[in-house]
């Protein structure tokens, strides 16, 4: 408990009183007053004199020579600024991992909505009717619009294999595994594309700079991705770039790398005019050409004893990555390292493969590739588990990691191993056995008083069911990306001498900046709220890295502590007295200023010692630790229409340390529904190519109505190297949902469904094969 | 928003009378788009899919509301929003239009989306329409020239189109009478539990008559067809039936010939089917037990 000494103005008597710990509490947001009054200005908000309207021309078909570009001389295109890719001052590109993808379609498109052309005009109107005023003609060429039809090369969309990405991970003898297991299970499972749905549409603001560069606001997740794609773009040095957050309505990795996207298109329309820009998509521009979740397949083949144990797992999964490239190496890559789920395995080969299609591309999304390859692993356990006449949680709690196993990369399990807390938890808490036990003899007995003719009142066929899932995520970049980020966090003093926070990493909803607080306040022992943090901005924040991969508050977060603790001894050392609560801070902060100048300590990113990677081999340490989670989740199936009702949700997360514990369980309430939605309902429709399906009307996300009661129990497991032991929790609870639905519904009706999510037709479709 | 805003222009009658001269007059020009709640056309107009410029303000006009009950029959206007009619006690003896209005899409909507809006944006998913026609509700609709009335089984004439002059305005719905001892079904099976348009919604009425044979059927779908319909056949083998198994077999198979449902955007034509004949398998079950269906 920290503890704080305040004088009065009048009289510099000092009293003694006792502030609440900062870290554990659950203290106001920082964002959240401003939020909720209607305070906060997002992109679309900011009045900018002069502000031009920008609007992108896109392709209307999947794959195609680009013929003619013709602007219709009827139009009136007076004050019309007009840009296509001859109007670049750099590269061509979209640079992310790779430069495949050009900012502006030149000679072809490789996908429907593709950019070719952009407009903008100040008056938003005349933007808008100067869109259909621009006549593409094109040769079509036959696209390969799926995974299947690419691993067909029905068109070859990427080099001669339309491969991304191939990754192995091998550990043990396979062979000898397979041929001393007693049964071998196999399965195939499927997984759409998935619209992340941030309620802000993706937004962008550019001006150019009085000294030659550009400056771009906008709502993004990682302002030093957009600065370096620019760089490339625009020809210039970084100094030339300035990039600055502005309030973000949420981003689940749909503002990772699309930021790059319509942030170069707006600074390519503001680089011509000389004017600023704005471009804000609608949610039927979002929906349609932005990124989504990467569908995948995936062919899991495992060898195991009569009693249950795990001995062999054989994983093929192909992830479909869309037209170019973007971050897809690193979702299969987190994909593959996750294929193998929470459980031990003598012998496991991991074969993934990205593949291009003519499909906007697909990116980052909460979970980055894990919830597709834990959606077939979990699934299959409840396969496994069927095919043995096993309780699926006996299959679990037999096999699910400890502390000392190894992982398929041949991770030693070192600590903070959850696994099987979480999983009794979870059981525990949802009454698993017992529901298990009550759904199956009521089923029974409806079904065998429907046989008599004497079934419910109101005619209805219901069918109860509990299923259950089990997942590890790897916290932080995978591998050895961490420490390439090479991140670098920083904390000074502001003039009226209040710590700041100057960090890359931003705040989309998540409490980024109200944890940044507490964790400054409580080094410090100083309320959070005397502490600042800076507006993500590149001119004035260093690159901590991008908000992904759940890295915030365990990475960044520990720099900000060891930042901290550095600057309460520098403090200290000059006061020559502890720091005794926010008043005294302040005291010393600004004679320090007055003595000595500014203050502003660093802290770099060091690797945990003990932890190896080798990307050649796809062996070593892919994580510093691993989050993680279990999952009940309880459904109600009409038979007559196949809808499939939630019920109950309850999960059991460990997360090392939750610094704000009612953030954390909104993660986890938030992930939750997300991976519901996945599960049951959300699904990206295509036709030729382009999202059918590209309005909120016809993209179903669970509502309030369709949100059960979702029962949250967060495990604290310390981490030794997150601040106070935290570690991820942003994509941890997207990881569970689909497979427990699956296995619910399996559960209530006897039918296993392989594919998500598991809409009332798909579930139709397989009743009704049962029962014919 | 793709339509350009500031190029609308939204006409303001003083009354009813006044609305219909402005409509009519609008003919000879640009047709006047009839403005009730607005659900639907704001979503037309976010898209850029409605062609129109010009509006007629709807809400001026008084006459266009109340509900009242006349003889048994209960008139409802043509501006009373779900929200009202969900709530109003006169609608007791009508409960499947409540449950519709119950079940259009969520709260906001029903507060100002209108029954009369419903008929006029004439959707095949539109919730309240099953509804009408198991009711055999009428529509009252009036012009320059003065009212008239049509059913709402003839009012309808093909995908989104009415039989109603250019210049005539819905004014109210009027719903006859249910038989006594009517047994009355509503099922929406939409795409989520709020905000969803349906993918099948059913209305049924049956009612016994002396000797236990069914002397009265309706059974109406809504996202079956590019119109409201009702399946005749389905009608046909239950009317005048005692309830059995076997009569709810004859209906199941009269319903598959009933029905010829889509693939779309929101469901196929399988399911939709499907759904179909197990929600009238569940009204006979509910409606009389003893059934298998």
């Amino acid at each position: 408990m920290a503890r704080s000494r305040t004088a009065s103005p009048e009289r510099p008597a000092r009293k003694t009183i006792t502030l609440p710990a900062s870290v554990g509490v659950n203290v106001p947001r920082k964002d959240g007053r401003d939020k909720v009054t209607g305070a906060a200005l997002y992109l679309d908000d900011l009045r900018v004199p002069g502000v031009l309207h920008g609007r992108t021309v896109r392709s209307t078909v999947a794959n195609a020579r680009i013929v003619s570009v013709t602007l219709d001389p009827a139009f009136d295109w007076t004050g019309m600024t007009v840009v296509d890719h001859r109007d670049i001052p750099g590269e061509n590109c979209v640079a992310v991992i790779e430069r495949d993808q050009p900012m502006l379609a030149s000679t072809h498109v490789r996908h429907v909505d593709e950019p070719i052309l952009l407009l903008a005009h100040e008056d938003a109107e005349r933007v808008e009717a100067a869109v259909s005023a621009v006549k593409i003609e094109y040769e079509p060429l036959t696209p390969a619009l799926n995974l299947e039809e690419s691993l067909e090369k029905k068109a070859l969309v990427r080099g001669d294999d339309n491969v991304f990405k191939t990754i192995r991970i091998e550990r043990g003898d396979l062979d000898e595994a397979f041929v001393r297991s007693d049964r071998v299970i196999e399965g195939e499972y499927w997984c759409g594309h998935q619209e992340q749905l941030y309620i802000e549409n993706n937004a962008m603001l550019a001006e150019r700079t009085k000294d030659g560069g550009i400056h771009i606001r906008g709502s993004m997740q990682c302002p030093y991705y957009v600065h370096g794609a620019l760089q490339v773009l625009l020809n210039l040095p970084p100094e030339k770039v300035r990039i600055e957050q502005t309030v973000t309505g949420g981003g689940f990795g749909g503002k990772e790398d699309y930021p790059s996207v319509i942030g170069g298109h707006a600074a390519l329309l503001a680089w011509k005019s000389g004017r600023p820009v704005k471009i804000v998509y609608d949610r039927l521009e979002d929906l349609a050409a932005t990124t989504k979740r990467h569908p995948a397949r995936v062919r899991i083949k495992t060898g195991v004893m009569n009693d249950g144990t795990l001995v062999a797992l054989d994983a093929d999964v192909v992830m479909d990555g869309g037209a170019y490239l973007t971050l897809t190496p690193v979702v299969l890559s987190r994909g593959a390292i996750h294929a193998g789920g929470c459980y031990r395995w003598d012998a496991a080969r991991i074969f993934a493969r990205a593949v291009a299609t003519n499909t906007p591309p697909n990116g980052a999304f909460r979970g980055f590739g894990a919830p597709q390859t834990l959606f077939a692993i979990e699934s299959h356990m409840d396969r496994i588990a069927a095919e043995l006449g096993m309780d699926p949680l006996a299959l679990r709690r037999k096999n699910a990691v400890k502390l000392g196993d190894v992982t398929p990369t041949g991770q030693v399990l070192k600590e903070s191993v959850g696994s099987h807390e979480v999983l009794e938890r979870t059981a525990k808490r949802a009454k698993y056995a017992e529901k298990r036990a009550r759904y199956e003899r009521e089923n029974a007995a409806a079904e065998a008083a429907e046989r008599a003719g004497k079934g419910a009142k109101d005619g209805r066929r219901l069918r109860r069911g509990i299923g259950m899932a089990l997942a590890m995520h790897g916290a932080g970049f995978t591998g050895s990306g961490e420490s390439k980020l090479n991140s670098l966090a920083a904390l000074d003093l502001t003039p009226d001498g209040r710590p700041c926070v100057r960090i890359s990493n931003t705040e989309i909803g998540q409490g980024t900046n109200t944890v940044f607080g507490q964790i400054v306040g409580e080094v410090l022992g100083i309320p959070h709220e005397q502490v600042l943090v800076h507006v993500p901005d590149t001119d004035h924040v260093p690159d901590s890295g991008p908000t992904v991969a759940s890295r915030t508050l365990m990475v960044v977060g520990g720099l900000i502590e060891k930042c901290a603790k550095k600057m309460k001894e520098k403090l200290e050392l000059f006061a020559e007295h502890p720091i005794e609560g926010g008043a005294d801070f302040a005291r010393i902060a600004k004679r320090w200023l007055k003595e000595r100048g500014p203050l502003r300590v660093e802290q770099r990113y060091q690797k945990p010692t003990g932890i190896e990677w080798d990307d050649d081999t796809y062996q070593g340490d892919a994580y510093g630790v691993f989050a993680y989670a279990a999952i009940a989740v309880e459904v109600e199936v009409d038979l007559d229409t196949a809808e499939t009702k939630l019920l109950h949700v309850t999960t059991a997360q460990d997360i090392g340390r939750a610094i704000h514990p009612v953030l954390c369980a909104g993660q986890i309430e938030g992930g939750t529904l997300q991976g519901l939605g996945w599960a049951l309902m959300e699904e990206v429709r295509h036709k030729d190519g382009k999202v059918w399906n590209h309005q909120l009307t016809n993209y179903i996300i669970p509502t309030s109505a369709d949100a059960p009661p979702i029962d949250v129990e967060i495990v604290e497991i310390p981490y030794s190297n997150g601040p106070w032991g935290a570690k991820g929790v942003g994509e941890l609870p997207m990881d569970v949902p689909a497979p427990a639905v699956i296995a619910a519904i399996a559960h209530a009706t006897g039918c296993r469904l392989d594919e998500i999510p598991a809409t009332p037709e798909r579930l139709m479709r397989a009743l009704q094969r049962r029962g014919a | 928003m793709k339509t350009a805003i500031s190029t609308l222009a939204v006409e303001c009658p003083k009354h009813l009378k006044h609305a219909l001269t402005l409509l009519h007059e609008s003919l000879a020009t640009e047709r006047l788009t009839p403005l009730a709640g607005g659900t639907d056309l704001f979503v037309y107009l976010n898209a850029g899919s409605h062609r129109g410029t010009r509006f007629l303000d709807l809400a001026p006009c008084a006459e266009l509301r109340g509900i009242k009950a006349i003889k048994g029959r209960l008139r409802i206007g043509a501006l009373e929003t779900f929200d009202r009619i969900a709530r109003h006690p006169k609608m007791a003896a009508w409960p499947l239009l409540v449950q519709a209005a119950r079940c259009v899409g969520a709260a906001q909507i029903q507060n100002r989306g209108t029954i009369g809006g419903n008929i006029a944006n004439a959707s095949p998913a539109g919730d309240s329409l099953p509804v009408l026609l198991a009711y055999d509700a009428l529509v009252h609709v009036a012009s320059v020239r003065g009212e008239r009335t049509i059913p709402f089984r003839e009012l309808q004439t093909g995908y989104r189109q009415l039989a109603l002059e250019a210049d005539e305005l819905i004014v109210a719905v009027e719903l006859p009478e249910v038989p006594a001892g009517a047994k009355q079904f509503f099922r929406k099976v939409g795409t989520r539990a709020a905000q969803s348009i349906s993918k099948v919604v059913f209305a049924g009425v049956l009612v016994p008559g002396r000797g236990g044979q069914w002397s009265h059927v309706r059974l109406a779908w809504g996202s079956m067809a590019p119109i409201t319909v009702r399946s005749l056949r389905a009608e046909a083998a239950l009317l005048a039936h005692k309830p059995s198994a076997q009569a709810a077999a004859w209906a199941d198979v009269a319903l598959g010939e009933d029905l010829v449902p889509i693939d779309d955007i929101r469901s196929d034509a399988e399911y939709r089917l499907s759904a179909a004949r197990h929600v009238l398998a569940q009204f006979l079950r509910s409606s009389h037990a003893g059934f298998r269906g």
